[in-house]
Parts: C-alpha cells; structure tokens; sequence
C-alpha cells in the first residue's frame, strides 16, 4: 500500500509534476492547504518557486509556519525543494527584512555576477552522504545558500563557486534542483527520502 | 574549476488534435505519432526537456491537449514545457495543473507584452518561456506571429531584449526560414540573439545532423530544440550526445 504524503499547496509551483514524481517513488500525494490537514498526515513536501517574500506570506496565510517549524524540530518526514529549501533558512538577500522559518541557520543570497542568472538547466551535484548521488539534477534559481550548515549532511554544486544543492538530517531533506525533474538522479533521490 | 550548465537537446512535439504533427515552413502537416509514446521515447534516449507545443488551437484542441499533458507527465521525469495559444494567466494555471513545469508564451505576448511580465510575477521566470517566431526581411528579422502568418513590423532583437526585461526566463527563437528545411540552425541569428540577451536561448529550426546542434552552441545556444530528426529520421539523442562530448560540449550523460 502506497503512502500518503501531504504537499503544501502554494498555487503557483508545479505542483502536478511534483506529485506525478512523488507517485513515481510510490507514495501518494494529497494537498495540503492549512494547518489541520497537516496534521493527517505521516510526511509533508514544501515545493515552491517565485519570490522568498511571497513563498513566506503563503506559508503565514496558511498559518503553517510554527507548525512546519515544530514537524521539522521534530524529525518527522520532511522535504522542501527549491524556493521550499531557502524558506528554512533564516533571509534571503532576494526579500530583505523577511524572516524565513529560521530552520537551518545562515543566509540565502544571490548568484555573484559574471555567471548566468537565473541558474537554468542541468549541472552536477557532488556529496560524501549517502543520501545524494552524484550527477546532473534540473536547477531553476536566481538564489542560493553556500555555507555548510552545522549538523547537516550537503550536496554541493557550482556555479560561479560552490553553493548547497541539498541537505539533509534525519527525516528532514531540502534539495535546490528539482528532483521531480531531474530523471534518473532526481528519481533515486525521492525513492530514498520514500524509505524515511 | 568546477562544473557547468549542461548544453541541452530538447525535442520538440507539435500536437493537434493529441496526434504529433510536422510541416516544412510551418506548412503541410504530416502524423508522427503518439505524444506519450514519443516523449518517452525521447526520454530513453537522454532528452534533457520536452516541449509540446499544440498547433491546432481550437477549443476542442485544448481540452486534447490538457489531457495528453497529463498523459505524459504521469513517466516524464525530465522538464516539460508546453505552449500554443497561451493568451491568459489561467491558461497557464491549466497546463501547470495537467503537468506542465514550464509554459511558453508566444502571440499573446506580441500583442500585449504586459502579460510576459504578469506571468513572470505570478508563475516566476523558471516557467515564462517566450517563444519567438523570426524571418529575415530585407535588412532585419522580423518577429512572426500566429504560427507564421503574421509578419509583424517589429524587430527580432529588439524584443528579445524586451521580453528579457519583462521577465522571460527563456526564449524559443524558432527560424521560420530554416524550420522543417534541414539547412542547419540560423547560426547568424543565434549569435546576435544571444549576444543580445544574458538569459537562454533554445534555438529552434533546421537542424538535419548532430553537427547542426554543436554549431548551434558554439553560435550560443545553452539548447537546441529539433523536431522531424528525432520523429522520422531516427537519430537517436544519445548518439548525438556522444558526438557533442567527444567534441568537448558538456551533456548530460
């Protein structure tokens, strides 16, 4: 039997390919638009692109910020991708002034200038955890993390320097790329969060 | 040091009616086959993204072609970007609900450009694809509408700048003059247009051999988009992939 996996539903992501990726790991996506349908549910994914600012106002219209924070404090089956993984942090250089859910500690700050902005297409993601295999992964952002976050397990990518295609501790993984879309590698990656 | 952005091969399906069609100067349809299995196939054999592009546009055309999105999402595991008569912001929350990651806005974006930057804001530029149709007249090329029965006193540069600064994430520049010819990809303008604008350009019409797409990406190109070589004269892209890598283009493997 298939397990069900809430998707927090922010309107504006692919959503449809993330579930159709989600089912291709075996699990069974259900949306999820507030608080208490949060609660139902064994795993929630955080998808997610546009702007930090909005990405964070969905979340607070939603009134699922403190429950996200606690799900995650609390090790249960998590995984954001995306604009859903600079949302953990604590800002972003794209919305000044915006507090983010504060989760994992630093900064998300944009591409230095002299590489493409936006960072389109597929590049290669290294990492000594088991939990990311190395290869090409689709990326779609203009922002980025780069220092190592304490207690984290990293995936790493270039461009213009090194920055965090993914972390992960625990049950709780947030990946920059899109795994729904990143064929074999993205593929392998939502199999071995399924196993959480 | 480092790695880079991989140089992409996107085949692209032009539907109707959920058949896969291809003309030569957008003219002269012929059947190539089923979306589903055709985008798998090309996934197989390393496609990097599809683009469905429905060239019917009726109304009847656009419930087909929701549901062959949904159809090919249910195994596509690689980006999927689709377009044809993409003229309002629900239309594009239509195709990202069957499926698609990415839509592409063409027509309607000529007509009124304030709808590249409202779907760049709502959507993000991740998903606003503009596709730009282009023929040389007399001294300039000019931008194409309506498939390519419209020519429209407007000059190609000069709107991939714009639709830059609008908010396109990337643009489809689809030669009409070369489209369905196999005279290779319109080296020319790939170099003005990406000397033009800092984001992506697929470039799209006339490719006949693998060599076609490295020009292409020495031209410029981060991608090049083919049709009627992978439907009817079964090159397959991994061939073609190990071609570019030998000649030291770097590809997804």
């Amino acid at each position: 039997m298939s397990r069900v996996v809430g998707v927090i539903d922010t309107k504006v992501a692919n959503t449809a390919s993330i579930f159709a990726g989600l089912r291709r790991a075996g699990l069974e996506p259900i949306a999820v638009g507030s608080t208490s349908d949060l609660a139902g549910h064994e795993a929630v994914v955080l998808p997610g692109v546009g702007v930090f600012a909005a990405g964070m106002a969905a979340l607070e219209r939603m009134s699922l910020v403190e429950p996200l924070q606690d799900w995650i404090a609390a090790d249960r089956p998590f995984l954001s991708v995306c604009l859903g993984m600079q949302l953990l942090f604590e800002s972003s250089e794209e919305s000044p002034g915006v507090r983010g859910l504060g989760v994992v500690c630093g900064a998300v700050t944009r591409f230095p200038d002299g590489v493409v902005i936006p960072h389109f297409g597929w590049n290669q993601i290294e990492s000594s955890s088991d939990f990311f295999p190395a290869g090409d992964v689709y990326f779609a952002n203009s922002f980025r993390a780069t220092s190592v976050p304490e207690g984290w397990e990293v995936a790493t990518c270039d461009h213009g320097g090194p920055f965090l295609a993914g972390i992960s501790k625990g049950k709780v993984a947030a990946v920059q790329f899109h795994p729904e879309i990143s064929g074999p590698v993205g593929a392998t990656i939502l199999e071995m969060w399924a196993r959480w | 040091m480092g790695t880079v952005v991989t140089k992409r091969i996107i085949p692209c399906l032009d539907c109707r009616d959920g058949r896969v069609v291809k003309g030569v100067n957008f003219q002269g349809l012929q059947d190539a086959g089923s979306p589903v299995e055709l985008s798998l196939r090309y996934q197989e054999e390393g496609a990097d993204e599809i683009v469905i592009l429905d060239v019917g546009a009726t109304v009847e055309g656009r419930q087909n072609q929701l549901e062959t999105i949904r159809a090919v999402r249910a195994d596509l595991a690689i980006p999927l970007t689709v377009g044809g008569g993409v003229r309002e912001l629900r239309d594009i929350e239509a195709l990202l609900e069957a499926g698609a990651d990415k839509v592409s806005i063409n027509t309607a974006g000529v007509d009124r450009p304030e709808f590249i930057r409202e779907a760049s804001e709502a959507f993000g530029a991740q998903c606003t694809v503009v596709a730009i149709d282009t023929k040389w007249t007399y001294n300039r090329w000019s931008v194409l509408t309506r498939a390519g029965r419209d020519v429209r006193d407007i000059d190609t540069l000069e709107w991939c700048r714009q639709v830059a600064e609008l908010g396109a994430g990337e643009i489809l520049l689809t030669s009409f003059d070369r489209d369905g010819t196999k005279e290779g990809y319109d080296l020319k303008l790939l170099r003005a247009a990406s000397s033009a604008v800092s984001i992506p350009i697929i470039a799209s019409g006339g490719a006949r051999v693998a060599d076609d797409l490295y020009d292409a990406f020495e031209a410029g190109a981060n991608a090049a988009l083919a049709a009627s070589i992978f439907h009817y004269d079964s090159l397959h892209i991994s061939d073609i992939k190990a071609h570019l890598a030998q000649r030291g283009v770097t590809v997804r493997q």
